[in-house]
């Protein structure tokens, strides 16, 4: 770099040692043109109208917006213009007509009646002259030398301890949230032995006989419906938004012989019935837009498929791995119930999870 | 009072002639013969109406649908194992009834989506249609106005089965046709259609039957009286004033956003270049005053 420098620079005059003060000429700005406005008093007139115009067409739309706010029915007349509703365009375009208006009236102004030359404004260094930084540095030290700082260690190194110890409730309460630690909550739901899988919002137990091939049900565990003696729900408030979102399952039909079960899953539906965590191991978003045709369940959110026939597989999208299955059985009375809860933790990967 | 009294007189002081229990007997005799006469072979017609049907409706089926469906409408696979009509064993006269009634069948090509269209068949044909598919096994019938019908109720039962129609189309319906029920994307082209605008029979019957790859919500799925609050429910949404405007699908912020960020801003810096690139200037010289 350095050998190539000075190459394009202009050659040195001889004996001087100087650089040629300008080696280009300075073009300078081209010579100014004026505008209709400026040179001619009636084109100047005429804009000045034109402008008034512009602003006075505002006010009118204005105008226009409040009377029709007034007078147009709001609401069920979809009969008027096309089906958009008088009332709607009428707002829309006359408010939209008065900011416009105003637009178009300010820079019609600019660009024809307010001043038109061109300014220059030279460079200068951003720091602060030496007066100005001498005088502040002088009234530092004497603000130094008048609280004695420097004289009496006491007091200072009382201070810095006392700012010392103010810094400590930071990191305390900055760091409080991450802890306790989550203990079992990722990978444990309220899902448990022999609890009841039941339709979400009703509540109803599911009869395995009662369903059909092709059927979906948006299920829950039955401990989220339950109540004490006095009618009040066991689980309630946060805590049961948090069961209710790691326990929610969709459960399916199929025909027995569609199913390609899992291995040590193959006792895991009754009947062609499967039931899966019903939140993508993505980002967890809800899923239940399934295809009985296909029996892929599709996640709306990044398009992660998984082939429920198949022990909810991956088959396309960013998920890593598949749906866990809850493992389903039937008690006495013919209800579906869960033969334990998953077994491994619904939802998205985390860093202490196994990846499998 | 009175009157009952002196008939019961009347028919005792009958009953006291010789002939009068023969007489009685042949009265009997007679009545049961006449009403027989006239109910026994109507019943007759009925049932040869029925097979009449089934058998228009089975020629119907052997020009229109057994291409795809075979002639038993056992389904027709092809040589690389796909289906290419399923079988109609056993999905009832309801399939029939919202497939052909609602024009999706007979399909204008394969294809992953069976667009509703005009139908192609009269109620009648349709009827026959899906009185012989019936005939072929075990299905869902044709629901009857009854079940759908919330007219029976009192007002506030009618709120009640809103609010609960929405929470049960809100859990089971709104991942694929939209928490609006305008529809949406499916995988591989395919799209879950507009439920808003579709009879109430129609719905029923798809809730019943799942049509193409829509899962069935079956009655062992959703008792007849949830699958009628939902219908409630997007009757109501119907209801909701419409405040006019342009709705672009009604699809959410996505389509709406689209429309501010290409349309909107695009108008206005296309609006920014234009005022930049005009500027008239005159060759006059400025006369100072």
């Amino acid at each position: 770099m350095t050998s190539h420098e000075g190459e394009n620079l202009p050659e040195k005059r001889p004996g001087s040692g100087e650089l040629t003060a300008d080696p280009v000429s300075d073009p300078g700005l081209p010579a100014h043109t004026w505008r209709p406005t400026d040179v001619d008093a009636r084109a100047e007139k005429r804009a000045e109208r034109q402008i008034a115009a512009m602003f006075g067409l505002s006010a009118v739309c204005t105008v226009l917006f409040v009377v029709s706010y007034f007078t147009l029915e709001i609401g069920e007349v979809t009969t008027t213009i096309g089906g958009l509703g008088a009332s709607t365009v009428a707002l829309g375009l006359s408010l939209a007509g008065a900011l416009l208006f105003i637009g178009i009236g300010i820079i019609q102004w600019a660009r024809k009646l307010m001043a038109d030359h061109e300014m220059i404004e030279m460079r200068h260094p951003a720091s602060s002259s030496p007066e100005d930084r001498e005088a502040t540095v002088a009234a530092l030290n004497t603000g130094i030398e008048e609280s004695g700082i420097g004289r009496r260690p006491l007091v200072r190194n009382s201070l810095l301890g006392a700012l010392g110890v103010l810094a400590l409730p930071v990191p305390v309460v900055l760091l409080r949230d991450l802890g306790p630690l989550p203990g079992d909550a990722l990978t444990k739901t309220i899902w448990s032995e022999g609890m009841r899988v039941v339709r979400d919002v009703t509540g109803t137990p599911i009869r395995a006989q009662d369903l059909q091939v092709g059927d979906l049900v948006n299920a829950e565990p039955a401990a989220i419906f339950e109540t004490d003696e006095e009618g009040e729900p066991l689980v309630e408030g946060v805590e049961l938004h948090v069961a209710k979102s790691k326990a929610a399952v969709v459960l399916v039909r199929m025909e027995p012989d569609d199913i390609v079960h899992g291995e040590g899953r193959e006792d895991w539906a009754v009947d062609g019935i499967l039931c899966y965590s019903k939140i993508c191991t993505h980002v967890g978003c809800p899923i239940s837009l399934y295809e009985r045709t296909t029996h892929h369940v599709l996640c709306p959110c990044h398009q992660s498929t998984f082939d429920l026939a198949d022990s909810a597989r991956v088959v396309f999208g960013p998920a890593a791995r598949p749906l866990p299955q809850l493992p389903l059985a039937v008690d006495s009375e013919g209800y579906l119930v869960a033969q334990s809860d998953f077994d491994e933790p619904v939802g998205p990967s985390y860093w202490e999870r196994d990846s499998r | 009072m009175r009157f009952l009294n002196r008939s019961a007189g009347r028919i005792s002081r009958h009953r006291r002639g010789p002939l009068a229990g023969l007489l009685v007997l042949l009265l009997g005799l007679l009545l049961t013969g006449g009403l027989y006469t006239v109910f026994a072979p109507a019943q007759a017609d009925t049932t040869a109406s029925n097979e009449e049907l089934v058998q228009e409706g089975r020629e119907l089926f052997l020009v229109n649908c057994s291409f795809c469906h075979g002639q038993n409408g056992e389904g027709v696979r092809t040589v690389d194992g796909n289906q290419l009509g399923p079988s109609l064993v056993g999905v009832g006269a309801a399939a029939v009834d919202f497939q052909v009634g609602t024009g999706r069948m007979p399909m204008a090509q394969p294809g992953q989506q069976a667009p509703r269209k005009k139908p192609t068949f009269s109620d009648e044909e349709t009827a026959a249609m899906a009185a012989f598919v019936a005939s072929l096994g075990p299905g869902p019938a044709i629901p009857d106005e009854s079940d759908y019908s919330i007219e029976g109720l009192s007002a506030e039962e009618r709120e009640e089965a809103i609010v609960r129609g929405g929470q049960i189309f809100l859990t089971n319906c709104t991942a694929c046709h939209n928490f609006t029920g305008s529809g949406g994307a499916m995988p591989r082209g395919g799209y879950a259609p507009r439920i808003l605008d579709v009879e109430p029979r129609y719905v029923y019957e798809a809730l019943l039957t799942g049509p193409q790859s829509m899962p069935n919500f079956s009655n062992g799925n959703l008792t007849p009286e949830e699958k009628r609050d939902v219908i409630a429910y997007l009757e109501s949404l119907r209801d909701d004033p419409n405040y006019g405007g342009f709705g672009m699908g009604g699809l959410g912020p996505v389509a709406e956003g689209m429309f501010a960020w290409i349309v909107g801003l695009g108008i206005l810096v296309g609006f920014a270049v234009w005022i930049a690139a005009h500027s008239t200037r005159s060759k006059k010289e400025k006369v100072e005053a």
